[in-house]
């Protein structure tokens, strides 16, 4: 095992045969993802085929090709509902889904409600960059109020989902917010969601400069990175702050810890007593 | 040495959903992922009651039927033989999907028990509305195979027929029935498992590092590991090269369209099945498929009785269209009959390989109700 530097790690988890270069733009956040994905996957010790990543549609549902685990490139917004299938199927294995925000939220808002509501043993990885990228910068779910878009030309009139609200709401086993910017805590969150027994969400904040940056006055992507470090702070933190100050904010770290078992454990333990019982 | 005693056959008295269930068990389906709807909600039901009772057996309800079949893909690529059962309405969400299986090459089976339509339509009554939504339902184009079912029986062998055809090809299978066979209940013969055929679909034997996921094979066909069995590969939607990884360059990209046709095409006489009754000597045949595929066989006897030389092409294979049967009975007969509960879906095909060559005439209902012997038997006498 080659565990020198952070580079050398990611050369082990890369398809070498995969046709590179990758599709992510310069100060893209989702490269910043699949290093923190691959080293927790790595921290926890999981073989690559103890694991599979189900991706959606958009860019960071092209995050799964370069990996080698099992992969699975899915229709937009269902990734949830295929790895339910996996999960179902072949229980001990480690099923991470990657989504984005329209993915997860918009066409895929009712998977995303009904699988944490079900409570089904996958980990879904929500990276949200507040824009429709790959399609050419439309407003998404998750595009602040007021905020500029390709469809949101005077401003987004619509008020945003806080995916944190929306899956604590649908009762997750596990639900954080992390950025790309606060990286150790990531790498921390992705461990703790894959390790939860039932559904968990990791809420990843990650800059889209080329689709939102250049709409809403973020001249270089450093400095989306840096309203990343200046804005999200902890949750402890947050808590202590006036209501005025609490809307200039982002609260991070984790919202949900459960550690109720998933659906496919109840299932299996379900089934063993049915057929005992014959 | 004496011989093993042999199993007498188990007769039950079952409803058409209630086979299909049957024949899924007898296939080997462990998973099964829905949405329930009428008139197929049965089959979702008895399966949540027998899978857990089967070891691996698994069961979900989605949230919806684009879930449901999303699970399916899910379940069949984690190396499980996998179903799920709708109706019009449910049918026509899961068309996305249905293509992501096409292109994929995911086995999997699709029980549409067929209502009304179009939209909500009538829910608890027959149709045949969704033949053409079956075959090229989903866009983009692409080879697929749709089986029907007439009576209770055949629900149970074409479901295991529909699983059979699906592993082998790698491909989803659709079986078609309508509310009247899915809610009638019969006698039927449970088969012993030594009387029938099992396919289970075809596992890579070569290392991993040699494996490549949509290379082309023989039978155009490619082996397939499950998920998390060591062979790690990548699956898309996107149109991708033999590796599996997206592709846009013309060769590549017409070498998998091509081959997902070929490897079905290539094999017609396995896929494409049809019953026939007295045709050999017919002047008059009706082709039809479904609960009207009964009416019309009663019709044809009632019309031989009056001396009309009638015969059945019963299709229980729809798509690939069995045209080298088509052509057979056509060879001899001055006149084709095409009965169906819809305005005309199959007809179509028929008067396509026709071409002209021979009459055809087409009884076309859609009020909601079957087609009766008498209402064949009336164009069979005048014809």
């Amino acid at each position: 095992m080659v565990d020198m530097k952070g580079t050398q790690l990611i050369h082990e988890y890369l398809r070498h045969n995969k046709k590179f270069p990758h599709v992510f733009c310069a100060g893209c956040g989702h490269g910043i993802v699949l290093g923190s994905l691959i080293r927790s996957i790595h921290g926890l010790g999981l073989s690559k085929d103890e694991v599979c990543v189900v991706a959606g549609i958009g860019c960071s549902g092209r995050l799964a090709a370069y990996v080698d685990f099992n992969t699975v490139h899915t229709t937009h917004g269902r990734a949830l509902t295929f790895a339910t299938g996996i999960k179902m199927a072949k229980p001990g294995m480690h099923v991470i889904v990657v989504m984005g925000d329209g993915d997860s939220m918009a066409i895929g808002g009712n998977h995303l409600i009904h699988a944490a509501r079900r409570n089904i043993g996958v980990t879904a990885l929500i990276l949200n960059n507040n824009i429709y990228g790959m399609t050419g910068g439309q407003c998404s779910p998750t595009t602040p109020s007021g905020s500029f878009s390709m469809t949101t030309p005077m401003g987004q009139m619509e008020q945003s989902f806080d995916c944190v609200e929306l899956c604590s709401a649908a009762k997750a086993n596990y639900v954080a917010r992390g950025t790309v910017f606060h990286v150790k805590k990531l790498d921390k969150m992705i461990m703790d969601g894959i390790s939860n027994p039932g559904f968990g969400v990791v809420e990843i904040l990650t800059p889209c400069h080329t689709q939102y940056g250049r709409k809403n006055k973020y001249k270089t992507p450093v400095d989306m990175y840096k309203t990343l470090k200046k804005d999200v702070i902890d949750i402890d933190r947050y808590n202590k702050l006036s209501e005025a100050d609490k809307a200039k904010k982002v609260p991070s770290g984790v919202f949900v810890q459960k550690d109720e078992p998933g659906l496919e454990e109840k299932f299996y333990e379900m089934a063993a007593n049915c057929q005992g019982g014959l | 040495m004496a011989r093993p005693r042999k199993k007498r056959n188990k007769e039950i008295f079952a409803l058409g959903n209630e086979a299909v269930v049957e024949g899924a068990l007898l296939a080997g389906c462990t998973f099964y992922g829905g949405y329930p709807i009428t008139p197929s909600s049965e089959i979702m039901e008895i399966m949540a009651q027998r899978l857990p009772l089967i070891p691996n057996g698994s069961f979900v309800q989605m949230e919806d039927e684009i879930a449901g079949l999303g699970s399916v893909i899910g379940a069949s690529l984690a190396g499980r033989k996998a179903m799920t059962a709708t109706s019009g309405p449910g049918f026509s969400l899961m068309q996305e999907h249905l293509g992501y299986g096409c292109i994929t090459e995911t086995p999997l089976v699709i029980v549409n028990v067929m209502r009304g339509g179009p939209s909500t339509g009538l829910p608890t009554s027959p149709a045949q509305g969704d033949v053409q939504q079956a075959r090229w339902g989903t866009h983009g184009d692409h080879s697929i195979i749709v089986l029907s079912a007439s009576n209770v029986q055949e629900c149970l062998d074409n479901t295991i027929e529909a699983f059979n055809l699906a592993e082998k090809y790698r491909t989803p299978v659709i079986l078609l029935i309508d509310e009247i066979t899915a809610h009638t209940r019969e006698k039927i013969v449970i088969p012993n498992p030594d009387e029938f055929e099992v396919f289970n679909r075809i596992v890579p034997t070569m290392p991993p590092e040699w494996y490549k996921p949509y290379e082309e094979t023989v039978r155009g066909v490619p082996p397939m590991p499950s998920i998390g069995s060591g062979y790690r590969f990548h699956v898309t939607g996107l149109t991708h090269d033999t590796n599996g990884f997206p592709t846009s360059r013309p060769d590549e990209v017409r070498e998998l369209n091509e081959r997902l046709f070929r490897k079905i095409d290539q094999f017609l006489h396995d896929v494409q099945m049809v019953d026939e009754v007295d045709t050999e000597d017919a002047d008059v045949v009706v082709i039809a498929y479904g609960t009207v595929a009964r009416s019309a066989e009663l019709a044809v006897k009632q019309a031989r009785d009056l001396g009309v030389k009638a015969g059945l092409l019963k299709l229980s294979t729809l798509f690939p269209y069995p045209r080298k049967a088509t052509e057979k009975v056509m060879a001899k007969a001055h006149t084709l009959i095409v009965p169906e509960m819809n305005m005309g879906q199959m007809s179509r095909e028929v008067k396509r390989v026709n071409n002209g060559q021979v009459s055809v005439r087409t009884i076309n209902k859609v009020d909601g109700q079957i087609i009766t012997p008498a209402e064949i038997l009336k164009v069979l006498t005048r014809v």
